[in-house]
């Protein structure tokens, strides 16, 4: 496809070739990324509001636009005209390059996401390491800004923040590492590869526990209640970005939804067969859904999971942070170690279909 | 043991979570029973007490006699009332104010009113731009009367029979 591209490109331009066209050609896959990126994260905040307004019987906006559907508009344009203000004694340079480094790696885990059958940007033979290490970056962005704003509540709730994505990190790292087991590979493409052939393929069955841990490390990494406690809305005032206003504010904004959004990617990719329909190998209706494209599967059962934060998030009261911090370092983690050790002995034995 | 195992699998089942997952999706899918205000409004009871409103007979003669028995009756002081002799030798009033910051709208001039000339409607959307606003005087008071009339008698009439 994108050597057709580059082809009929050059037909018309003769000079358009070689290192020229690929940078091209990249550049034009990053847009192709992040556009549609950044609509759904737009429209996923409209979606937030409607579906817990629905959950507690309100109708949600529905003021701008036909059932409210411009509101997203609304507030990007009321972000972009607000004020950027700086804190005094603030370090300018390093307040301006910590959103930076909040949503910079919240896009460019992106880059080795399969969304169909080689329909990619980067086919990473190491992605899952490299979507844990590009979402470790995106630790120094909170630490920057909770240090750069000179502001002692952006720098507590860096602190917080911090301490928990790092545990989290660590449990979401142990539940990969029971995938990579059964898939014996670390490329995203393999493991989802590995799933096919129906619904009883995926991974959710065996790893059925360590499914619902990666969900809950995923709600804390992700900074989404019930676990929201460095912004923790009601409560305190809004964590590390306390200090930011107008675009860089935003930034944060819209690095947290990417990384939302990835998440429930990650779950689809991981446990929920990716872009695999659940029909495969059922006689009739695999027949019957043939026409329905990989990437409808994919971005339907993306949307379940994103549903489930909404509904998460209306449905449970705040966790207390050393309730969290209990949470992760004295069950999860021993649980994800024990069912470590249960995969490495069903993989050495082959019991079960999936191993 | 028993219950020590079966709490075990609750907890580890995440038997709470559900219930409360449960209870927001049925919600979820329930009707909303948002009322959107200026669109929508909810039903006002016949006994709502609003803005006052002085009211005529249907022949258009005013029908406060000015017997001062709302001022006398009033709990804030809201009502002032000035009162003479008109040409026909009926005595009617010649100022009727009510003062709406005072005001507690607790309906008592209007059950001691003897020919339902003070009455207080169903409008509760009002608003004044400047303090002075706040007064409404005799004419105010009639205009409002005049332009409500239909609602003020009906919702009288749906009362009266619990009266």
């Amino acid at each position: 496809m994108w050597q057709s591209l580059v082809d009929s490109i050059h037909n018309l331009i003769p000079w358009f070739d070689g290192g020229l066209a690929d940078v091209v050609i990249i550049l034009i896959k990053g847009l192709a990324l992040i556009f549609p990126l950044i609509i759904a994260m737009a429209y996923m905040t409209y979606a937030e509001r409607k579906v817990i307004g629905f959950m507690q019987l309100r109708i949600g906006p529905n003021r701008v636009g036909p059932l409210g559907l411009l509101q997203p508009f609304a507030d990007v344009f009321k972000m972009m005209f607000k004020e950027i203000i700086f804190p005094t004694k603030s370090n300018i340079y390093l307040f301006l390059l910590a959103p930076i480094l909040a949503f910079v790696p919240a896009v460019a885990v992106w880059a080795v996401v399969p969304f169909g059958e080689g329909f990619y940007i980067a086919n990473l033979d190491v992605s899952l390491l490299y979507v844990m290490a590009i979402g470790s970056v995106g630790v120094y962005g909170i630490v920057l800004a909770g240090w750069a704003s000179n502001s002692k509540y952006p720098l507590l709730g860096a602190l917080r923040s911090t301490a928990l994505l790092i545990s989290y990190e660590l449990v979401i790292g142990f539940v990969i590492v029971t995938v990579v087991m059964i898939a014996s590979s670390v490329n995203l493409n393999t493991v989802v590869e590995k799933q096919a052939g129906g619904i009883l393929n995926w991974y959710w069955i065996p790893l059925f526990p360590m499914m619902i841990v990666f969900w809950i490390g995923a709600l804390v990494e992700t900074n989404r209640a019930p676990f929201d406690v460095v912004e923790g809305e009601s409560e305190i005032v809004g964590g590390t970005h306390v200090e930011y206003s107008g675009m860089p504010f935003a930034l944060f904004f819209m690095a947290e939804y990417f990384n939302m959004i990835f998440m429930a990617m990650l779950a689809v990719l991981l446990f929920f067969g990716g872009w695999h329909s659940p029909f495969e190998g059922i006689p009739l209706l695999e027949g019957w859904f043939e026409f329905v494209p990989d990437l409808f599967w994919l971005l339907f059962k993306m949307s379940f999971f994103l549903f489930l934060y909404f509904w998460i998030r209306a449905s449970f009261p705040r966790f207390r942070y050393d309730q969290i911090m209990r949470l992760c370092w004295k069950i999860f983690l021993p649980l994800t170690i024990v069912w470590i050790f249960v995969v490495a002995l069903m993989t050495q034995l082959h019991i079960g279909p999936w191993f | 043991m028993i219950k020590k195992v079966k709490k075990l699998v609750k907890d580890f089942g995440l038997g709470e979570l559900r219930t409360g997952l449960k209870v927001t999706g049925k919600e979820f899918l329930n009707k909303n029973i948002t009322v959107q205000f200026p669109e929508e409004r909810t039903p006002i009871s016949p006994r709502f007490r609003g803005l006052h409103a002085l009211r005529r007979y249907p022949n258009g003669e005013e029908r406060c006699i000015a017997c001062k028995l709302c001022e006398a009756v009033c709990p804030a002081n809201a009502i002032t009332i000035d009162s003479e002799m008109r040409e026909d030798g009926t005595r009617r009033t010649t100022q009727y104010d009510i003062d709406l910051f005072k005001c507690i709208f607790c309906g008592f001039c209007e059950e001691a009113c003897p020919v339902d000339a003070i009455v207080e409607t169903h409008i509760f959307d009002y608003a004044f731009e400047s303090r002075e606003g706040s007064i409404i005087d005799k004419k105010g008071l009639l205009a409002i009367g005049d332009e409500n009339e239909k609602e003020i008698s009906k919702a009288r009439l749906e009362d009266s029979k619990y009266k």
